[in-house]
């Protein structure tokens, strides 16, 4: 069997797997999934590119695809009424300031010629710089804040349409994953993923916490869409009679009609993003990050600048997961700082990749699909596993209702093994790298 | 004077206590990450979820107890119920190793391979977890709630400030200074423990010398069972039980190791206090203690606190960027491959 046939095989299998979730549970999931699949493989190209391409190991995921998500805010929703009057200059300026102590103590520290006048001069700058900071920033956090708290109590975005937050989310991304690289890479490979760990933890508490960036844990909610709404489909006769003509109610069609359309624009992203993948992986490009993954020594030695190489490629890496996110929070309509979980965003994407095949972008495309489908048809499958092993016990047996209560939690367990069961038996994937 | 002494017990009440309890978690915490790393050789990312099982395990023998009626005078029944939780999680550590990493031992895998078998393993611990005792937060202290409340110590010394000690504070404390000095003892004078260290600091060199490789590796995992239980039992008893509180405190327990040089037991202890002292002393409002200290019209009208409590992952964070940066081996110079 040609590796084409079997390839074509796998996807149709994962378009099966969806179609049937179709015609048994209801198209709306099974359109849920194809559009979340589409997004989780996305992710997936990303991480492909860092650990796949380049073999670099970075588990702050979560982080890059929140800052997607931030970018939408920052985008596309109005500029709220007077908030820039009441603070926007200050804390403008103050991050500036803050920005411009940092850069300044860098500078100290690589100029002046090691010692205790430079140890003294670098504390000083941090120590003024930070409570000058503070004196300008909190003052006017506090103005912004207080505007209509309710509703808005945020600085708001530039009013621009959505779909410009997709590249704004990638442009954030990068220029996060960029300030990461330039500290963390170069180490060893433990320490760049504890690095991005801890970067991420840091970007979401940030998200939370700045209510003047995008309302925290508020969230921020009616985000403009590039879609029409359903409401107004239902309200226009045109569509009301082509759903009808095709025999669906009004309702159901608008629904399906409306991710339909979504499924179309994400599909478009990720074609684009899979060709450029591809591209990059034969070029003489992808063969200088392979050559550097396989022996770094060997490649330094030929004149590869490896940890240049390896910047460039955490970045863009970085930046197709903010993109991912962007169409993610773009698909939820609302920003909630607070659903960002590490296994979801981070471990998720990682058993995606390494079941899909590293090193492969139709692996990683394939392993997206795949798992994010396992991701969400393990609760109904396992409802129905549980009603089967306690099919013998009492009503109201205390273990019977716990086995019940718990199927929730069996999506983290199914993940663990199904990784655990492809590293061991399978460790290149189910497409596995040329 | 008198000023001096209300800010010191306020020092001690908010930072110095809490402090030193916390660190003494992350320190046993960062000694079980630091203990694999030295031995193993890779970033145990599950160790986070191993505390929490272990911790599980006690809080169900600790219900267990309760439901018989079996207490321990005013000290928590979880201290009793500790050892039980330790077994079982020697059970599944020693069985993860047989089942998962020992495969990848003998192929002398690439330790990134095993970080991300070590994510499946976390994967499969949460779930675990969360399967058996569920998503919520788990009440299982019982006892005395107080070493001295803070009416008993403003009634005793006539201060205006009152100082606060809790018996998980001072359990932690005491707990941790056993079990170092306990662990420390096995790693110098006993054989085991030497032939340890030997395997740690040279793998072919003590081979040769004819150590058991696999005893060692199981011993390894033995210790880090037994801390890891400890370790999250006394976070639970003083905090409260969360299993994805287990997986948020994986970075300031990895930075902890870090900073103090991975594979390096004392380092992890030296990294462990520092990590929960800056956290504490950066993340506290000042106001209080400052307001004894300076003459009163200097008194401070802002909290002068520096940095939100949201962000003391921050803290954790940015020490450990600097050690890297400028102490790539951490302050006790441990291994950087």
């Amino acid at each position: 069997m040609s590796d084409s046939v079997r390839n074509t095989m796998y996807f149709a299998g994962v378009a099966l797997l969806i179609i049937i979730t179709g015609f048994v549970q209801s198209w709306n999931t099974a359109l849920f999934i194809l559009n979340f699949g589409l997004i989780s493989a996305i992710m997936a190209l990303g991480v492909n590119l860092q650990w796949g391409f380049a073999g670099l190991f970075n588990v702050g995921i979560m982080g890059f695809v929140a800052l997607g998500g931030l970018a939408t805010v920052l985008v596309s929703m109005p500029a709220t009424p007077g908030a820039w009057q009441a603070g926007g200059a200050p804390v403008i300026g103050a991050l500036m300031l803050g920005a411009a102590t940092v850069v300044a103590a860098v500078i100290l520290m690589t100029k002046m010629k090691a010692g205790k006048l430079r140890s003294f001069s670098v504390l000083g700058v941090l120590v003024v710089g930070f409570f000058v900071y503070r004196g300008l920033f909190d003052p006017a956090v506090g103005l912004i804040e207080d505007i209509d708290p309710a509703a808005t109590g945020y600085l708001g975005g530039l009013g621009l349409p959505i779909l410009l937050a997709w590249p704004a989310g990638g442009l954030l991304a990068a220029a996060v994953a960029w300030l990461i690289g330039k500290t963390a890479l170069g180490l060893r490979s433990d320490y760049l993923a504890i690095a991005t760990l801890g970067i991420s933890e840091i970007i979401i508490a940030v998200m939370k916490n700045e209510d003047w960036l995008g309302r925290g844990v508020k969230n921020v909610v009616g985000l403009p869409r590039p879609a029409p709404y359903e409401v107004d489909l239902q309200s226009n006769a045109a569509f009301i009679e082509r759903a009808n003509g095709l025999g669906l109610d009004a309702v159901t069609a608008s629904t399906l009609w409306v991710k339909l359309i979504y499924a179309g624009l994400f599909t478009v992203v990720l074609v684009i993003l899979f060709v450029m993948a591809q591209r990059a992986l034969h070029s003489p490009w992808g063969r200088m990050m392979r050559a550097i993954r396989d022996n770094e020594f060997a490649a330094e030695a030929m004149g590869k600048n490896v940890t240049a190489r390896h910047l460039q490629i955490f970045v863009l890496g970085s930046a197709v997961c903010g993109i991912a996110g962007a169409m993610m929070t773009t698909l939820d309509g609302q920003l909630t700082p607070g659903t960002y979980q590490p296994l979801r965003f981070t471990f998720l994407i990682w058993v995606m990749v390494i079941v899909g095949g590293s090193g492969n972008n139709l692996g990683s495309v394939l392993g997206g699909f795949l798992i994010w489908w396992l991701w969400v048809m393990v609760e109904p499958m396992g409802s129905v596993l549980m009603n089967f092993v306690t099919y013998g016990m009492t009503d109201g047996y205390w273990l019977k209702d716990h086995l019940l209560e718990s199927v929730a939690h069996m999506r983290l367990l199914t993940m663990g093994l199904v990784l655990l069961l492809v590293l061991r038996f399978s460790p290149r994937g189910l497409i596995p790298e040329k | 004077m008198i000023d001096f002494l209300n800010a010191f017990v306020a020092l001690s009440n908010f930072v110095l206590i809490p402090a030193i309890s916390y660190g003494a978690q992350l320190a046993l915490g960062a000694l079980g990450v630091t203990l694999i790393y030295g031995i193993l050789r890779f970033s145990n990312f599950a160790h986070g979820d191993t505390m929490a099982f272990g911790a599980m395990c006690t809080i169900l023998v600790t219900w267990l107890f309760q439901s018989w009626g079996i207490s321990f005078g005013p000290l928590p029944t979880a201290l009793l119920a500790m050892p039980f939780g330790i077994l079982a999680t020697m059970g599944l550590v020693l069985f993860t190793d047989r089942y998962v990493y020992k495969f990848y031992r003998e192929q002398k895998a690439k330790p990134v391979i095993l970080v991300i078998v070590s994510l499946g393993v976390m994967f499969i611990l949460n779930g675990l977890v969360r399967f058996i005792i569920g998503p919520n937060d788990q009440r299982f202290s019982d006892g005395e709630r107080f070493i001295i409340s803070v009416r008993e110590f403003k009634a005793l010394t006539g201060l205006k400030e009152g100082l606060a000690f809790k018996t998980t504070q001072g359990i932690t404390i005491v707990t941790a200074v056993i079990v170092v000095i306990a662990l420390f003892w096995f790693l110098n004078r006993t054989r085991t423990g030497k032939s340890m260290r030997a395997y740690s600091d040279n793998e072919d060199l003590a081979l040769l010398s004819g150590i058991n490789p696999e005893r060692v590796v199981m011993v390894t995992w033995l210790i880090v069972a037994a801390l890891a239980t400890i370790a999250g039992t006394l976070y639970g008893l003083d905090k409260s039980f969360k299993p994805f509180i287990f997986l948020q405190l994986l970075l300031p327990v990895f930075a902890a190791a870090i900073v103090g040089g991975l594979g390096s037991p004392l380092g992890a202890i030296a990294g462990g206090f520092t990590i929960a002292f800056s956290e504490v002393m950066i993340t506290y409002a000042w106001k209080k203690v400052a307001t004894y200290v300076v003459p009163e019209s200097w008194a401070p009208d802002t909290l002068v606190q520096l940095l939100s409590t949201d962000y003391k992952f921050a803290v954790s964070f940015v020490i450990l960027i600097i050690v890297l940066l400028f102490r790539p081996t951490g302050l006790f110079a441990g291994k950087s491959v």
